[in-house]
């Protein structure tokens, strides 16, 4: 069914979310829908999908106008939304979570005809190739999986015109490649995609055409054939973007990190670090690839102190950290920048202020005797505020109300206020627009030049590629290759990622 | 500006809340006041006029008698007559000393919800704080009496913070929830205080009650005003006292920023390497320490001896007041001192009026439940959505 959305316009107090935004997707099309964080991608969908109604404009399905005053309306128009984080019941089965709300029942008792449920959800997932299985708990699957379950969810009700929001945010690469292909299936059985990304690699991949969103207008529509990154993140941006990050060459110097033949195991007690052994000198960046749960995340931990390690020895600036605290090997200059902000680097009931000292309130001048000092924290959050460009209302905002990019610039901002030797940054730039991610690598190219020694731990080949003056490809608790980053190509990289040969 | 962000606007809800309890409760007072609705078929007019002079009489009568009469207070300032001064400022000082032990035990919850535990153990690190010092008093009987009265205090206030860190220690160590090892310990610490009230150490000769001997004879916390019959002590200064130095350990010290950071989030708390296991346990410890002093001080001030009642649901009643208070400890004073007025001022009431004392109960309920439910009193008075940033939601 072909959907069109004509001038939309909608208000909130003080911003213009969608200003008069066109766009139109086809029967059996893949419209990517681009735009840095607070474009308006979501204002404009939750308008679509019934939750907000647009202060002008039209909505036509099929050619019709049509209305929608609550979801349940959207819904039943065929429009399916597969939302960023899912709207799954965890203690639910695969059918229980797919017909809860469209459950038929049978009986005067109005039972749930599960058997029918089952049917179909088995049906839909063999046409689809989505591989689910009906019976297993939510719970108890991965989340590419959950994801799948959301799709079922809007092929159930009937849903030919399918809205998904980042899908890929919380995916690996290898599960991104697998929705890619049931997105496929799904446009060639005539359904039509609507996919939001502010990935452009992506959109480029999986779109038979392009809109971009800036600060809610339409920037553009394109068709993949006739662009290029360096086109779609200037119109997203606004302004040329350096995708590829201008640094001149390390100059390597002394060696800061050294880990030799480390061994560390997992919560569930399985060795994830299988004999590690890796150096990082002053002044270079060396950037750990490779796919998520290759004994990374457990690398980090050890070297920063959160995880104790069962055999090797870690050595940062000449001393032994095998047995020290998270706080200990900061104090020997190291900065910490976590995987997930959320959960290790912020403080989301806490101001930004706060978040600013957390690693550093027990230190003059921010305190002395056990007794914080207002004004030369404040003095200090303002400051960086200032430095890292971060927008926030005031230094007294919940860290919990910025956008993603700004909390990240918040723990970099923080983690690189005091003197640095070392930089440990695991995914620094996940889930981030492509302003920021430039920001943040510039300041890691900074600090470098500055004589730091960086280690950096992506998933990103892109960002891999863009910043590492070194390439140690991680997979299966091992080192399979490092490589040089002038000279390395995405290949390379990505068959070491995969075990090599 | 801050001034607003800071202070006004916090206290708005619940202000707000209050003032709609208080509507509701005369609503009820009127469609319950059945003699007056008799009339209202042959007058409607006037039975409204009378149901209205009536709600008047009900909630000035609870004012007078939680704040007095102010022609008597007047007079009272130009007199010497101990007697006269005494009966004019009575409701005032029974209301705070209503108040003492709701302030202690408000902040020894509001101090747990801050820092990310939940102490539902308030109630029992009261009484036990009251039992400690109650065995200090009664064991060290000839120490002078200045000297016992700290003596036991400290050791109250330790008795409060041991029952308070055994639910620490247990989650830190072992990962029990506190919520579970708080509400049983409850019940611990109700039956050790029965047990040790029938011990001959404690209980009066012959008495088959559980009540210790007086203590007051002994020692007690020194009364403000030497006039008869005013109960108010130095224990409600001391409450005071905490409520500020409660807000500056929170605020301003590292400890409390650390406790702070460990309550919201354990994981980046541990990142930014805070010993996040400490923390928990010397939160719960602080939360029943507070909770053991204001036991001590309404044994030994205003009760003057220990029994099995000591307590009528401070701990408990302290949950729904911190979070009246929003957690402040400023907020967990006026909370403390508006739950200390309904109750003085109710008796008041129910004396002059008829009214029963449930119907301040009714209020205090519904006070909990509209700061329970912000979304209703927005919508009552129609208050705009501020997010933290003031801008639209995506």
């Amino acid at each position: 069914m072909r959907l069109e959305l004509k001038e939309i316009t909608k208000r909130f107090p003080g911003v213009l979310a969608n200003d008069r935004v066109s766009i139109s997707v086809d029967r059996g099309e893949v419209l990517g829908l681009l735009g840095e964080n607070g474009a308006g991608k979501t204002t404009l969908m939750n308008i679509l999908s019934g939750i907000y109604r647009p202060d002008s404009g039209e909505i036509l399905i099929g050619g019709t106008v049509r209305n929608f005053q609550d979801p349940h309306q959207a819904i039943d128009a065929g429009i399916g939304m597969v939302h960023q984080h899912f709207q799954l019941v965890p203690v639910f089965d695969v059918v229980e979570s797919v017909a809860l709300g469209a459950e038929t029942v049978t009986g005067w008792l109005g039972t749930f005809d599960r058997a029918a449920a089952r049917r179909r959800v088995v049906e839909l997932s063999e046409q689809h190739g989505l591989d689910v299985d009906p019976d297993a708990k939510i719970e108890d699957l991965p989340v590419g999986v959950r994801q799948r379950v959301e799709i079922l969810k809007a092929l159930y009700r009937k849903s030919d015109i399918l809205v998904l929001d980042e899908p890929s945010a919380v995916l690996t690469p290898a599960e991104t490649l697998d929705l890619f292909k049931i997105i496929r299936g799904l446009t060639a059985g005539g359904t039509s995609v609507i996919f939001i990304t502010h990935k452009l690699g992506e959109v480029l991949e999986v779109a038979d055409r392009i809109t971009v969103l800036r600060r809610g207008t339409v920037a553009g529509t394109v068709k993949p054939a006739d662009t290029s990154r360096e086109e779609l993140a200037t119109l997203m941006v606004g302004r040329d973007v350096e995708l590829l990050v201008s640094k001149g060459v390390a100059k390597p110097a002394g060696v800061v990190l050294s880990v030799k033949n480390v061994l560390v195991m997992d919560d569930r007690l399985q060795m994830a670090v299988k004999g590690v052994s890796l150096e990082v000198r002053a002044g270079e960046i060396v950037a750990v690839a490779g796919v998520h749960g290759n004994g990374q995340t457990e690398l980090v931990e050890a070297i920063v102190g959160l995880r104790s390690i069962d055999s090797g020895e870690i050595v940062i600036g000449g001393e032994n950290v095998v047995h020290a605290s998270p706080r200990q090997v900061a104090d020997l200059g190291v900065a910490h920048i976590p995987e997930d902000r959320m959960r290790d680097g912020l403080i989301a009931g806490m101001t930004v202020e706060e978040n600013y000292i957390l690693d550093s309130y027990h230190r003059a001048p921010y305190s002395s005797r056990g007794w914080l000092h207002a004004r030369e924290v404040a003095a200090a959050a303002e400051q960086g505020v200032r430095d890292y460009h971060i927008q926030t209302p005031s230094i007294d905002t919940f860290a919990s109300s910025l956008s993603g990019g700004n909390q990240q610039k918040v723990v970099v901002a923080r983690e690189f206020s005091r003197a640095v030797k070392l930089v440990v940054a695991a995914q620094p730039t996940r889930g981030l627009d492509v302003g920021s991610i430039e920001y943040i690598h510039t300041r890691l190219v900074e600090q470098r030049d500055a004589g730091a020694a960086i280690l950096i731990v992506s998933t990103e080949l892109d960002e891999v590629l863009a910043v590492a003056d070194r390439i140690a490809v991680m997979f299966d608790g091992r080192i399979a290759g490092i490589l040089e980053g002038a000279s390395a190509t995405r290949e390379a990289v990505g068959i070491l990622m995969g075990g090599g040969v | 500006m801050t001034v607003w962000r800071r202070t006004i606007l916090p206290a708005l809800m619940p202000l707000l809340a209050v003032f709609t309890a208080f509507v509701v409760g005369s609503v009820f007072l009127f469609i319950t006041d059945i003699e007056n609705l008799k009339h209202f078929p042959g007058d409607p007019l006037g039975t409204i006029v009378a149901g209205l002079v009536n709600i008047g009489k009900a909630y000035s009568a609870m004012v007078t008698g939680a704040f007095g009469v102010p022609a008597k207070l007047v007079a009272a300032m130009s007199s010497s007559q101990p007697k006269v001064i005494a009966g004019a400022i009575r409701p005032i000082t029974e209301t705070l000393v209503a108040s003492s032990p709701l302030i202690f035990t408000g902040l020894a919850v509001a101090i747990s919800f801050r820092t990310g535990v939940f102490n539902i153990g308030v109630e029992g690190q009261f009484i036990l704080g009251a039992m400690g010092a109650t065995i200090a008093v009664l064991a060290f009987q000839d120490v002078p009496k200045p000297l016992l009265l700290i003596l036991a205090t400290v050791i109250g206030t330790l008795s409060g913070a041991l029952w308070g860190f055994i639910p620490g220690f247990l989650k830190a160590r072992t990962g029990a929830h506190e919520v579970i090892t708080t509400i049983m310990l409850n019940y611990v610490a109700a039956q050790l205080v029965l047990f040790g009230l029938r011990s001959d150490f404690l209980k009066p000769v012959g008495s088959t009650l559980p009540i210790s001997k007086p203590l007051s004879t002994i020692v007690r916390v020194p009364l403000i005003f030497e006039l008869p019959a005013i109960r108010l002590h130095y224990g409600f200064v001391v409450a005071l006292i905490m409520a500020v130095i409660v807000s500056w350990f929170i605020f301003r010290s590292t400890k409390g920023f650390e406790l702070r950071a460990a309550g919201f989030n354990l994981m980046a708390a541990r990142y930014a390497g805070i010993n996040a296991s400490g923390s928990i346990m010397l939160a719960m410890a602080f939360s029943g320490g507070l909770a053991g002093l204001g036991g001590t001080l309404e044994v030994l001030g205003t009760v003057g001896q220990m029994s099995n009642d000591l307590s009528s649901g401070f701990g408990f009643n302290a949950i729904a007041l911190a979070l009246l208070a929003g957690n402040r400890p400023g907020g967990v004073v006026a909370a403390a001192l508006l739950f200390g007025a309904l109750r003085t001022g109710g008796g008041l009431m129910q004396v002059k009026t008829g009214i029963p004392l449930d119907l301040l109960f009714f209020v205090q309920a519904l006070v909990i439940m509209f700061v329970a439910a912000p979304a209703l009193i927005r919508s009552i008075y129609r208050m705009k959505v501020h997010s933290a940033d003031g801008v639209a939601p995506q």
